[in-house]
């Protein structure tokens, strides 16, 4: 039993750190802005949420694992919210590449109002 | 709807004390010492209790009620879409060759509420290749970076994602007075 905990400990670590790193290549090779802010939000929460679980699968102990829940919560619950800070922004300053976008519906409805 | 607001007006923050944060800020306190011994809960409460009274937010209006299949199907399929999600684009951030062509569109969401609005934009800036830039609540629209898009088909794809995961919010928290006011929204939406 405890090898089976142990071996699906290592499997989330290890696909959790993965994804952590898939994640830091997707910041470098996209092209632009608004693409490197998926690679920051997607599979970085997966990545971070599979370690969790395989440090809590580690560490079993009700303490650890109020801390290791804090953590997932406040993940989620941030993450989108920077992600689309940083992509409104740089949308208001005109950061974002036209040459990377098929359709964009929101250039028009905010030279309408007027950016600011 | 339930809310008594009108769309566009902000809820004054309210004087009362809020009773459900201050609980909730007290638990995240013992959570994060990772202690509940009662001196620590004590302390908790005491420091939840002067962030309640100097930092009072807008209340979320809820009129709505739990239904739990609802709210399972959302909590499954957010957990499939995330895994979805994340293996699109580590297989775009590792493919070789062109980087993936993005779009940015407009979803006019069907619900008139601050939290389902919220709720659609937190889960949709979570799973598979969206983003939201712009939120307009005067008219619950929100604006979505979609990645991995190379045509139209993608783009009507994406907003029609978006839209059913709306409903799959409303479906799991909504009054039936809401549910209805959906409904209705949606046969206005060919959509």
């Amino acid at each position: 039993m405890t090898t089976v905990v142990e071996i699906a400990s290592a499997v989330c670590l290890i696909a959790g750190s993965s994804l952590s790193l898939i994640a830091a290549i997707g910041l470098l090779r996209f092209p632009d802005l608004l693409s490197r802010m998926h690679a920051g939000t997607k599979p970085q929460v997966l990545g971070l949420l599979l370690i969790l679980v395989g440090v809590g699968l580690r560490l079993r102990d009700w303490t650890d694992l109020g801390m290791l829940l804090a953590v997932a919560m406040f993940q989620l619950l941030t993450a989108p919210v920077s992600a689309h800070m940083i992509g409104r922004a740089a949308y208001r300053h005109d950061a974002v590449r036209a040459d990377t976008l098929v359709v964009d519906e929101l250039t028009p409805t905010l030279d309408d109002v007027g950016k600011g | 709807m339930s809310s008594p607001e009108t769309p566009g007006a902000v809820p004054k923050r309210r004087r009362r004390l809020q009773w459900p944060i201050l609980v909730w800020l007290t638990v995240v306190w013992a959570l994060l010492w990772g202690d509940f011994s009662v001196a620590n809960i004590a302390a908790g409460l005491v420091v939840a209790l002067v962030v309640v009274v100097v930092f009072p937010l807008p209340p979320i209006v809820f009129g709505g009620k739990v239904r739990p299949v609802g709210l399972l199907r959302l909590i499954g399929r957010f957990v499939v879409d995330l895994i979805v999600a994340s293996g699109q684009v580590a297989r775009q951030a590792l493919s070789i060759g062109r980087p993936p062509m993005s779009a940015v569109i407009q979803v006019d969401l069907r619900s008139r509420s601050d939290l389902y609005l919220t709720l659609t934009a937190e889960l949709l800036s979570l799973v598979p290749g969206s983003l939201v830039v712009e939120v307009r609540r005067s008219t619950s629209t929100l604006f979505l970076h979609v990645l991995g898009v190379h045509d139209e088909a993608d783009v009507e794809r994406a907003r029609r994602d978006a839209l059913v995961q709306e409903e799959r919010v409303v479906r799991a928290l909504a009054s039936d007075e809401e549910l209805a006011a959906y409904r209705r929204a949606r046969e206005g939406d060919p959509r």
